[in-house]
């Protein structure tokens, strides 16, 4: 090789490297789904609360696994039966460099009802509280309406806002509006906000002073791309060097390019059936003279063993998926290591169909919504020919999300496919919507709309519900689920949904289970 | 083209004649003709000559799905030629029962939409006035209305059906037409002949229907013929919402979509082969349409 | 002329009367927007105080009393979830549309109308067949297909095979000026780059449909009186085309180029959301499918003023390219 050969060669891989150091100090993140605003107590919403958690911290925060982990508190420990005692982090500064003390956390909590309009309240998550008591500056008390075991689980989501930049003369203090135009948007968090160009881009800059772990990245912006195929295009193409949940039909084709990186992790949420056991007469069954079949267990058991979980995790969702029996994966709070999936038994299915007094089977509506979950109608459909081919006709009623929420809270479905994410990652919260015997006022069996109902169940639950001891509290939660699910068949578990991040080779991203992404979470490969 | 420069009036012809044989003078728009016979042929026939019935879900098994094409079935009684999509249905199979469907519904939906579009705008462009603005303005709230929005409503209002995809999707493309006929028949009406047929007093309709009509066609047609395929991919669309064709029995226009997130993959038969067939059968339909509007035209007689 | 053109705004307000009440009417019978954006861990309670305070508890038609009386003082209402002006939303958002259609429609006209042209007065030609035959591709194929087809060939495939070929941005609008307030794309390179593989998605079927409508007309025009005449009296065949044909095809293509603009403002969705590409058609699907009510409303009367706008225009075009059409209506 010749000298200008050499020479060439070693321009060219420094040019190399200094495209490399470049792109190190800016990330570009295709993300699904745009937030609908940047104040983190307008509306409840995913893509809202991943965003936040780039500019602002809460309390407590959650691991990738959803186990609490100190945020801007150090330590949390009940100081009583109705009272919680919070030691906060000092020495944290605010993005304008003011500091970080217990008025916020105050300012913050209290905020929560007085915005206006929020179409997904955060009063969710504070509605445990009475009041506070501010110890010292780094010390708060919280006095709770009866016992609240999960507080720490409402204080990691609501990010601590600053009393001073959010000062206005509305009740909220900053608006919601201002928020989204940036004025008073300054938290704790490990990126500052720069700019949001609504359906173009949301730019953040590091934090220098951040108080843990500093991001790699100099810039991060964040782009919505919310059409599937075309995020991959735009990660193969460059315009992106992350996205997040690439579509599972593509997964075999990034597997096998050398310039992509993939990270999956299992997530919190279970995809499942419930099946409408209110009593008689059925719904949408016309053919068993008035009897409801899945009044009877063994109906339930039936149709839960015909389905190939393990055939849809390859085939559908081509292994990005985890066969369920529970509605939590382990080991999230209140789940077993051996908690059993229903065996996929067809000819046990058949049985168990002729001896609830079905040798023929029956006729049954599936309902599912269209593009909510991960290939939800592919799914329903799948489950639609399992439970055909052990003689209950199954037609699939797919609708778009709209139309499928208010058919099935108006109960026109025999059975209907869903999926339920826990925010909290323990099962308290999943058991109380999707099982406990509906309640409404009580706020049981919100999503409850196959109207399951068990004492049993609902006994345990209830006890677990006031239990501060979290082993105690665990092992009631579990023995619920059992009752409910694995003896009662309540609802049909399905599979837990695996996240699943690509990216350009030369990053790595640590998969979270609330499927959230964050640009703190992204490390250039050692 | 060197195909037969003879004159035409060789020995004396009917007018059928005259066409076909004016018609077979084009070879493309045999070719075309054919196309479209054959596309007519597979939706009709699609029960007898089809290996698998894919609206039979029970007959699906999820271990064959997303085969290759020219893949045995894992029961070994079939073979996929076309390959299987992602619920396991036979592509070829699928292609024929699923023309039936976008045929059907392309062909009776643009047919309606153009008839009652053509109606609306003629009379708009003839009577002026009040009746035109008011005509017209009804057109411009159809125009603006989302068919996503329509579907919707008529989804939760009527249920499902092919009959509420077939009302939605005249409700959404007749005004299309309704506005495009007006402009012709604007200019038709000042001309001279329409003049003549005022003058001779003839009825309304008859100036509009039997002289105005014939003249307003041939961009008609055109129009006509390209929204077929813009109805078939709007049936898919509205379809794939949940109003209309259940997905346990796709049209043609939802294998192309279904098929649409394989393209990147690999897996390219679920969306190639449906797409190919919808292909066939527009390009059949054009090619002779286009030859089949010229012949039909006095005008353009040699 | 005047009296018209105000006539015409007048029934433009009226449309827009008729289709908030359409769009309300609809809305409430497809389903409950609160359903769709709370969290489905609240309580009753919970539902009940977001349903107060966006007004959802009050009977439809105080509801729309209620929205009247706002958008007579030129409010629309706050998107349910965004929190804002409805308004503010759509028009932050409406000129990266606007540049979308009338880039696509630039480019059908000034490829579809010369090729079609051209195919009309040889139609025997083998260069017209190919025209022809070519033109049906530009409709038979689906406009995901071909959106996405060009991203892998420009964006992806190309750039990685050939070495130096230029990379094709394929998701996203390219830098902006601010002109008079108003984001523009296109007067920059880098917009100018953006703009092109969705522009091109667009002009497919459009630059099809006016291929085959000029060809047809065309056809319909030459064997006239006034074409022969005009022939006979010895005129060049660029005068006869440019001026005579020309003039007389351009009904039809105006009122199908009037409509596929409308159409590409009002709907394009499906090649904004596969080039991610931020427009106000995805803004509608995604407030239609969320129930997102303020917005649908404001964005749907806004439409509906544009169509009416934009086919006065079209009207006025006509009497411009043929003095027959008289526009005063002639019975009142």
């Amino acid at each position: 090789m010749s000298r200008i050969g050499k020479l060439a060669a070693a321009a060219a891989s420094a040019l190399v490297l200094m495209s490399l150091s470049a792109q190190a100090q800016e990330l570009k993140i295709g993300i699904k789904t745009e937030p609908s605003s940047l104040d983190p107590q307008f509306h409840t919403l995913n893509p809202n609360i991943q965003v936040a958690q780039h500019f602002f911290d809460a309390l407590v925060l959650q691991d990738e696994n959803l186990k609490t982990k100190p945020g801007l508190a150090l330590s949390w420990k009940p100081v009583g039966d109705t009272v919680w005692e919070i030691k906060l982090r000092p020495n944290v500064k605010f993005h304008d460099g003011s500091d970080f003390t217990a008025e916020d956390v105050v300012f913050t909590y209290e905020r929560v009802p007085k915005v206006p309009n929020s179409p997904g309240p955060y009063t969710i998550y504070t509605r445990a509280m009475k009041s506070f008591e501010i110890v010292d500056p780094l010390t708060l008390r919280i006095h709770t309406n009866g016992p609240a075991p999960l507080l720490p689980l409402d204080l990691a989501a609501l990010p601590i806002l600053s009393k001073k930049a959010m000062a206005g003369p509305a009740a909220e203090g900053k608006t919601s509006a201002e928020l989204n135009a940036g004025n008073g948007l300054v938290g704790t968090g490990p990126f500052k906000f720069v700019e949001w160009q609504r359906g173009s881009r949301i730019v953040g800059e590091r934090n220098d002073t951040y108080w843990g772990e500093k991001p790699a990245w100099k810039t991060v912006i964040l782009r919505p791309l919310s059409n599937n195929t075309a995020r991959v295009a735009a990660l193969l193409s460059g315009d992106v060097d992350l996205i997040e949940d690439p579509p599972t039909t593509d997964l075999a084709k990034l597997k096998n390019d050398p310039k992509v990186h993939l990270d999956r992790a299992v997530s919190n949420r279970i995809i499942y059936i419930h099946l409408d056991q209110h009593g008689e007469p059925p719904i949408a069954i016309p053919d068993t003279n008035g009897k409801n079949p899945l009044m009877d267990k063994r109906v339930r058991e039936a149709l839960s063993i015909a389905i190939d979980r393990k055939g849809i995790a390859d085939k559908i969702m081509e292994g990005v998926a985890v066969p369920a029996g529970d509605l939590l994966p382990y080991p999230m709070g209140g789940t077993r290591k051996d908690t059993p999936v229903d065996p996929y038994d067809q000819a046990k299915a058949k049985k168990l169909l002729a001896e609830a007094g079905y040798p023929n089977g029956f006729s049954i509506t599936l309902g599912t919504p269209n593009g909510r979950y991960i290939n939800d109608l592919k799914i329903a459909q799948a489950v639609a020919a399992m439970w055909s081919r052990v003689g209950v006709k199954t037609e699939v009623d797919a609708a778009a999300p709209p139309v499928f929420f208010k058919n099935r809270d108006s109960f026109k479905y025999s059975a209907y496919l869903a999926g339920w994410g826990a925010s909290t990652g323990e099962l308290s919260n999943a058991l109380k919507a999707l099982l406990a015997t509906p309640d409404r006022p009580k706020g049981m069996g919100t999503t409850n709309s196959g109207r399951h109902s068990n004492k049993a169940m609902d006994a345990k639950l209830e006890e677990a519900l006031v239990t501060v001891d979290d082993a105690k509290r665990e092992a009631l939660l579990a023995e619920a689920s059992k009752i409910a699910i694995q003896e009662g068949h309540g609802l049909i578990p399905i599979h837990f949904e695996l996240s699943v991040w690509a990216m350009k080779k030369g990053l790595t991203y640590k998969g979270r289970a609330d499927q959230n992404t964050l640009a703190q979470g992204v490390k250039p490969a050692q | 083209m060197t195909v037969a420069l003879e004159p035409v009036a060789a020995k004396p012809q009917t007018p059928f004649q005259r066409i076909v044989s004016d018609f077979c003078e084009n070879r493309l728009a045999v070719f075309g003709l054919v196309l479209v016979v054959l596309s007519i042929f597979v939706a009709a026939a699609a029960p007898l000559i089809s290996t698998q019935n894919p609206f039979d879900i029970a007959g699906l098994d999820l271990l064959d799905a997303k085969s290759p094409p020219g893949t045995m079935s894992s029961d070994g009684k079939i073979t996929y030629w076309l390959g299987t999509d992602g619920q396991a249905r036979d592509m070829m199979s699928a292609i024929f029962y699923g023309m039936r469907i976008s045929l059907f519904v392309g062909f009776v939906s643009v047919l309606a939409a153009l008839a009652i579009g053509v109606v609306v705008g003629l009379v708009a462009a003839y009577a002026g006035g009040r009746t035109d603005a008011f005509l017209m303005r009804i057109v411009d709230i159809m125009l603006s209305f989302p068919a996503i929005l329509v579907a919707l409503i008529l989804l939760s209002v009527l249920g499902k059906g092919i009959d509420k995809v077939l009302i939605a999707l005249i409700l959404v493309q007749w005004a299309y037409f309704a506005r495009a006929a007006r402009g012709a028949a604007l200019v038709e009406r000042n001309k001279e002949y329409v003049e003549a047929a005022t003058c001779l007093a003839l009825p309304p309709w008859r100036i509009v229907f039997r002289h105005m009509l014939p003249n307003c066609m041939p961009s008609l047609i055109v129009i006509a013929t390209i929204t077929l395929a813009r109805a078939i991919a709007l049936e898919a669309t509205l379809s794939f919402l949940g109003v209309g064709v259940p997905v346990t029995q796709p049209s043609l226009g939802m294998l192309i979509s279904n098929g649409f997130e394989f393209l990147l993959s690999g897996s390219y038969w679920i969306s190639f082969f449906p797409g190919v067939a919808l292909a066939i059968a527009i390009i059949g339909i054009n090619l002779a349409g286009d030859h089949l509007r010229d012949v039909l035209n006095p005008r353009n007689l040699r | 002329m005047i009296v018209y053109i105000i006539r015409r705004l007048m029934q433009a307000a009226l449309v827009m009367v008729v289709m908030s009440v359409l769009v309300f009417a609809g809305i409430y019978l497809i389903g409950d927007p609160v359903l769709m954006m709370i969290s489905p861990d609240a309580s009753e309670l919970e539902r009940e105080a977001v349903r107060k305070a966006l007004h959802l508890d009050l009977p439809m038609w105080q509801q729309y009393l209620l929205f009247v009386n706002d958008a007579l003082h030129g409010n629309f209402g706050k998107s349910f979830l965004a929190g804002q002006p409805a308004m503010g939303l759509i028009f932050e958002r409406f000129p990266a549309t606007l540049e979308l259609a009338f880039a696509s429609l630039v480019l059908s006209l000034a490829i579809g109308l010369p090729l079609g042209v051209y195919a009309g007065l040889r139609p025997h030609t083998a260069g017209s067949k190919t025209i022809m035959t070519g033109s049906i591709l530009g409709f038979s194929l689906p406009n995901f297909w071909v959106g996405l087809m060009l991203i892998m060939v420009f964006a992806v495939l190309l750039p990685d095979l050939v070495p130096g070929w230029p990379r094709l941005p394929a998701s996203g609008r390219g830098a902006t000026v601010d002109v008079l307030g108003v984001k523009l794309s296109f007067l920059t390179g880098d917009g100018l780059l953006h703009l092109l593989l969705p522009a091109v998605t667009l002009s497919l079927y459009k630059g099809a449909l006016i291929v085959r409508l000029a060809r047809a007309t065309a056809r319909e025009v030459l064997p006239m009186d006034y074409v022969k005449f005009a022939r006979a009296k010895g005129l060049s065949e660029r005068r006869i085309v440019g001026v005579h044909v020309l003039k007389n095809i351009m009904i039809p293509i105006a009122t199908v180029s009037g409509l596929e603009f409308g159409q590409t403002v009002a709907f394009a969705v499906v090649t904004e959301t596969i080039f991610s590409w931020p427009g106000v058609g995805k803004l509608l699907i995604d407030s239609i499918l969320l129930l997102d009510r303020p917005v649908v409303v404001a964005y749907l009367v806004i439409i509906v003023f544009f169509f009416v706008a934009l086919n006065l225009v079209v009207d006025l075009l006509y009497s411009v390219l043929d003095p027959r059409v008289r526009l005063e209506s002639r019975a009142t």
